[in-house]
């Protein structure tokens, strides 16, 4: 008969103890499937995409903005990735563009140092590179597109709920874990912009889902019991909102509640469609994706070197100025709605 | 009923007390019945639960008295009742099953999937699909532990990792969103009938059966000899492999069935979905009453016990005790329960060494 011994039974009660209900959420791995990787180099400008990985429909999106932009300006566009989001994935991917000669490599980095030696020598090979989404340390790239900037995201949500309550009433937070640097950061700028523009939203609490979809939608049923008056609840968390739209769909509150805050469309479809929400924000992938080959492209034919200050035509999103640190800013996150969350796929 | 015996007890309420352990059967069975419901643990727990519903419903009524209140009441501890009820089969027999975090994750993603790849498929064939993968995985388990005669802890411990990892490496960042599953399949997950939600029945049948089966079939009988003296039970001649691979592969099904609800109840799966839930069918189940140790306690304490954890965690917000003391309040919880038990036992034999020392 096999059985604990009394020692270990006992550790397991203390760690029990210890760590009921302390669980954070799973880790984020991406999928992969398979790639591609036509080698078409011809005499014009080579834009190769390196995402962090293949087979993830975020960085298909971003891919499908890349394309649109190449085919604008006449360059060839290609894409190439591993199949794991692995920063000694997209190093061999680095130094197969270097050999090739292609004109600028376009990566979102796995890791800010650990690509850096494989991009310095693409560098000296002549590729002009470009990061997007995920950054690498500023002296491996020439030019780094952010996708949003903290105050825009903190003022796109707060522009939201604001407008979908009317400006009055009684507000809470459902967050990530309570020590989720980026979180705090866009909470606090959340609470600046409160203050100074809307004085009659009430922030009641922010409370913590750990990014956890049973925790964040118990969350969510919990501030909807503590605050009877609540009109709304912006969560800056793909997670998050999900669950608490999800709670919020089969719930009285259904219509009476407000939810916005930072979603994917593919999770938040089903909620925009039966009415639990009226808009939520993210930035857009395609246009990340179109902004960052028009980067690489001005980046090729000289109109930037990365310098602060310069500027550029990034075709129908319009003229773009190099920031500090060589940062190019893709602008106000977008707003998805009904009418527009069946255009994407991600 | 003038028989000697009751006469003491009933003027020396001490020595009832005494009686009740030393000689149950000198008590009318009215007597002990009541004096069994008494002392008995799940009626302690019941009581803390009704303070904890009382004292959050007097604090802000909305707690038990608006929409959904009641709904989310009953709702919201099933996954965790059926999980427990698992959980406290294997804690009898004196082995533990930390996999069941993991295992469903692995069933709720094999949910969504199931739903997406075969179109139309009925929802009677995934909850069977469920409970099927879910036994498996607790056969793995129930064969090492059994056959292998490796501590559980161990094992199980391996498993949570194995069975976590074949989730993350399936789904990796995909994850299951509410409009790829049937509006039919989501809608069981608030449905109610007669102001009793679809799950809470499910979680009450399960319920009721084990707790049938082990208060009274041979088997769950045995479960409890082999948690309370395994050796004794070897000696004995009870098949023990047998009984300690029907707990596990009963925790393995159940918790496969908790996947099931999981995604009906939640609409969305990931990769992490049940991550620590391992932790709380056991905190449930030691909460409920059942020794850490095997053989004692019961599924309905367990039950309970589970009902009252996630309550807390409800009410602890309504009562406005910040985020992050609600964490230390289960934790206390815990920790006051195994004292308790700990009291209890040791006034128990100080009675029985008192009686012994009488005669």
């Amino acid at each position: 008969m096999n059985t604990l011994s009394r020692a270990s039974r006992a550790t397991l009660v203390a760690a029990t103890a210890a760590l009921v209900l302390s669980a954070c959420g799973g880790s984020d791995d991406d999928t992969s499937s398979e790639g591609t990787g036509d080698g078409g180099s011809s005499d014009d400008m080579t834009v190769t995409f390196l995402p962090k990985n293949l087979g993830n429909p975020y960085f298909d999106t971003s891919s499908t903005g890349g394309e649109a932009a190449a085919e604008e300006f006449g360059g060839t566009f290609e894409e190439v990735g591993p199949q794991e989001a692995t920063p000694d994935g997209q190093v061999q991917y680095i130094n197969t563009a270097a050999q090739q000669g292609v004109s600028a490599l376009v990566v979102s980095a796995n890791d800010p140092t650990a690509i850096g030696a494989a991009l310095d020598q693409a560098r000296d090979a002549g590729t002009k590179v470009v990061t997007f989404d995920s950054d690498t340390e500023p002296q491996f790239r020439d030019v780094f597109v952010n996708q949003a900037d903290a105050e825009g995201i903190a003022r796109a949500q707060v522009d939201l709920i604001a407008e979908q309550i009317d400006g009055d009433g009684q507000i809470a937070i459902l967050s990530a874990s309570a020590n989720a640097t980026n979180q705090n950061a866009w909470i606090e700028l959340m609470e600046e912009e409160l203050a100074a523009n809307h004085p009659d939203i009430e922030l009641v609490e922010t409370v913590y889902g750990d990014d956890d979809d049973q925790m964040s939608f118990d969350r969510t049923a919990a501030l909807l019991q503590t605050y009877p008056d609540l009109e709304g609840i912006v969560s800056p968390t793909t997670v998050g909102i999900a669950a608490a739209a999800r709670y919020l769909s089969d719930s009285d509150f259904q219509g009476e509640v407000a939810l916005t805050g930072l979603g994917t469309p593919n999770q938040m479809r089903e909620y925009v469609q039966d009415g639990t929400v009226e808009a939520f924000a993210l930035w857009n992938p395609e246009d990340l994706g179109y902004l960052a080959a028009f980067t690489a492209h001005a980046l090729v034919n000289g109109d930037i070197t990365g310098e602060e200050g310069d500027t550029f035509e990034a075709g129908r999103l319009g003229e773009y100025t190099v920031g500090a640190d060589g940062v190019v800013l893709l602008g106000d996150p977008f707003v998805f709605d009904a009418d527009n969350i069946d255009d994407f796929d991600f | 009923m003038s028989t000697p015996t009751h006469e003491r007890a009933a003027s020396h309420p001490h020595h009832a007390d005494q009686d009740r352990l030393v000689q149950p059967s000198q008590l009318s069975p009215a007597r002990r019945a009541l004096a069994t419901v008494l002392h008995s643990r799940e009626l302690a727990i019941l009581l803390v639960l009704a303070l904890v519903i009382a004292v959050a419903t007097v604090r802000n009524p909305t707690f038990l008295f608006s929409g959904n209140s009641w709904r989310d009441l009953l709702l919201t501890p099933s996954m965790l009742v059926v999980l427990a009820v698992g959980q406290a089969v294997v804690i009898i027999t004196r082995n533990v099953d930390l996999s069941v975090g993991s295992t469903l994750a692995l069933t709720a993603y094999l949910t969504g999937r199931l739903f997406i790849d075969l179109p139309g498929i009925p929802i009677v064939a995934v909850v069977v699909a469920g409970l099927l993968v879910g036994g498996l995985l607790g056969l793995v388990n129930g064969v090492l532990v059994a056959v292998g005669k490796v501590p559980a802890l161990v094992i199980t411990l391996g498993t949570l990792y194995i069975y976590r990892g074949i989730v993350l490496t399936w789904a990796g960042s995909d994850r299951i969103n509410a409009s790829d599953l049937p509006r039919s399949f989501l809608s069981l997950g608030t449905r109610q009938v007669l102001s009793i939600p679809v799950l809470t029945l499910v979680a009450l049948v399960v319920l009721l059966s084990v707790g049938y089966y082990l208060q009274t079939a041979r088997g769950g009988r045995e479960m409890y000899a082999i948690g309370s003296d395994p050796d004794a039970a070897v000696l004995y001649g009870l098949d023990v492999r047998r009984r300690v691979l029907t707990a596990f592969v009963l925790s393995g099904a159940l918790a496969g069935l908790a996947g099931v609800m999981y995604a009906a109840r939640y609409g969305t799966v990931s990769a992490g979905a049940g991550v620590g839930m391992e932790l709380e069918a056991v905190a449930a189940v030691v909460i409920g009453g059942v020794a850490i140790f095997g053989g004692s306690g019961t599924v309905w304490g367990a039950a309970i016990g589970a009902v009252l954890l996630v309550t807390i965690n409800r009410a602890l917000p309504i009562l406005g005790i910040p985020d992050f003391w609600q964490r230390a309040v289960v934790g206390a919880l815990i920790i006051g329960a195994i004292v308790l038990d700990r009291v209890l036992a040791d006034r128990r034999r100080r009675t029985l060494a008192e009686a012994r020392d009488e005669s």
